[in-house]
């Protein structure tokens, strides 16, 4: 039997190839059969973890809740890199300057990233914008999010700020930032789940010694971080608290 | 808690004496002067089950004007403006005394008697059953909705 390891969808997708890296690293090193499960999107992942099929995952925050409130998963690191923060972007020639300026029926393009999307929508309360009056467009992906606002098919458009550096020079440049996120705890955790405590410190250990090999550095450099940091219960939990402010 | 200040006070203030829940007072100084609410930001603070603060994010350091040490260990109502009523507060330790979550419209007072409106929403921290403490989590209100809580919190304060 393999424990099934998966990935918050969140993340590049040019990264799919180190995440399976990683999980290569990972088996060796702890012995253990593990199986990478990528979804394509944050229902497949919700519907995979109802389903009890996920021992291990990097979960967005927003998932890290339920995970461990509801679902008995165990804190065992948070990546040490750029913070997980997220921007209201709007056309480069779009009349707005700010937040406050934006105006009901606002069309909004977004992919399914709750993270993202709870965020950007506290950053659109300044202009008293809500789901009730703005006009939402979910897509696949941040370039399609960010193409839209370019065929001027909608007039902001929320991604994550790695997302939004990461699109071409060409695209970033008939885009203005309206907002950025200063959320600063809200941040993704890896977490293993009920099959796997007894081994819990075991992979703590190993995900914290990372970053002193140069070959885990090239690894956690190529995810996009510099190591794993140790998280307390505590941590986790204050940050679901805090998460559970900002979806009411 | 000690008497605000006069020497911190930026520009012309009003003088007022608050009386707390617990029938303790403060000198406290007022001006007009509003912060803006820092944009993108969430300004976050913790307390112990006494309302004490325990713990707090730069945002918060930064927009009370206090330094980090002025605050933790001091009663969270160091941050009460006069212009707030009573009853809000009194709402919101009900309301998160009985385990659930308070949500609503506060006018800060800062250091140097200036203040600024934050929408906050105040959880109980249950741990193992038990509240442990509480957190708040402030975000960016809108001018409508400053307005309208001024309004209002006036005409609760009228005696
Ligand atoms: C977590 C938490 C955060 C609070 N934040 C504020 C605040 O930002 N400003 C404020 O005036 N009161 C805040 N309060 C309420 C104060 O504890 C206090 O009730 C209020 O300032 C009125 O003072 P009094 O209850 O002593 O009369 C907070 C309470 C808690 C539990």
């Amino acid at each position: 039997m393999s424990f099934n390891f998966t990935v918050s969808p969140s993340f590049p997708n040019e990264r799919i190839s180190d995440w399976y890296i990683f999980n290569t690293w990972l088996q060796r090193s702890l012995s253990l059969p593990i199986h990478l499960e990528l979804y394509d999107n944050f229902g497949a992942q919700r519907a995979a973890i109802a389903a009890g099929k996920v021992d291990m995952i990097h979960a967005n925050p927003f998932d890290a809740s339920l995970l461990v409130r509801e679902k008995g998963f165990r804190a065992i690191a948070r990546p040490e890199g750029p913070p997980d923060e997220m921007v209201v972007v709007t056309a480069a020639d779009s009349p707005a300057q700010g937040i406050p300026d934006l105006t009901p029926g606002t069309r909004l393009a977004c992919t399914d990233d709750p993270c993202v999307n709870t965020v950007g929508r506290i950053l659109l309360e300044p202009a008293n914008l809500d789901t009730g009056n703005t006009v939402e467009h979910r897509r696949d992906t941040y370039i399609q999010v960010a193409k839209e606002i370019l065929r001027g098919e909608a007039d902001i458009g929320f991604l994550p700020v790695v997302a939004f550096k990461s699109l071409s020079s060409l695209v970033r440049r008939d885009l203005r930032v309206l907002v950025t996120s200063d959320a600063q705890v809200i941040q993704h955790v890896f977490l293993v789940g009920p099959a796997l405590h007894e081994r819990g410190d075991d992979i703590a250990r190993l995900l914290l010694a990372m970053h002193e090999t140069s070959k885990g550095i090239a690894m956690l450099e190529a995810l996009g971080a510099t190591s794993w940091q140790p998280v307390q219960q505590e941590d986790v939990e204050f940050m679901i608290d805090i998460i559970s402010t900002l979806t009411q | 808690m000690q008497d605000m200040d006069r020497a911190h006070i930026a520009g012309d203030a009003a003088e007022h004496v608050l009386t707390y829940a617990d029938g303790t007072s403060r000198r406290v100084y007022v001006t007009s002067i509003e912060t803006p609410y820092p944009h993108g930001k969430l300004i976050v603070s913790r307390t112990n089950t006494a309302g004490i603060i325990t713990q707090c994010n730069q945002s918060f350091v930064d927009m009370s004007g206090y330094a980090m040490d002025e605050l933790i260990g001091q009663p969270h109502s160091i941050l009460r403006h006069p212009a707030m009523p009573a009853a809000a507060f009194r709402d919101l330790w009900d309301t998160v005394q009985a385990g659930r979550q308070w949500h609503g419209y506060v006018k800060n007072l800062r250091k140097d008697g200036g203040h600024y409106w934050v929408y906050a929403a105040v959880v109980p921290n249950i741990r193992d059953g038990n509240i442990a403490g509480y957190t708040s989590v402030r975000r960016e209100p809108s001018r409508v909705n400053i307005e309208a809580s001024e309004a209002r919190y006036a005409e609760m304060n009228r005696p």
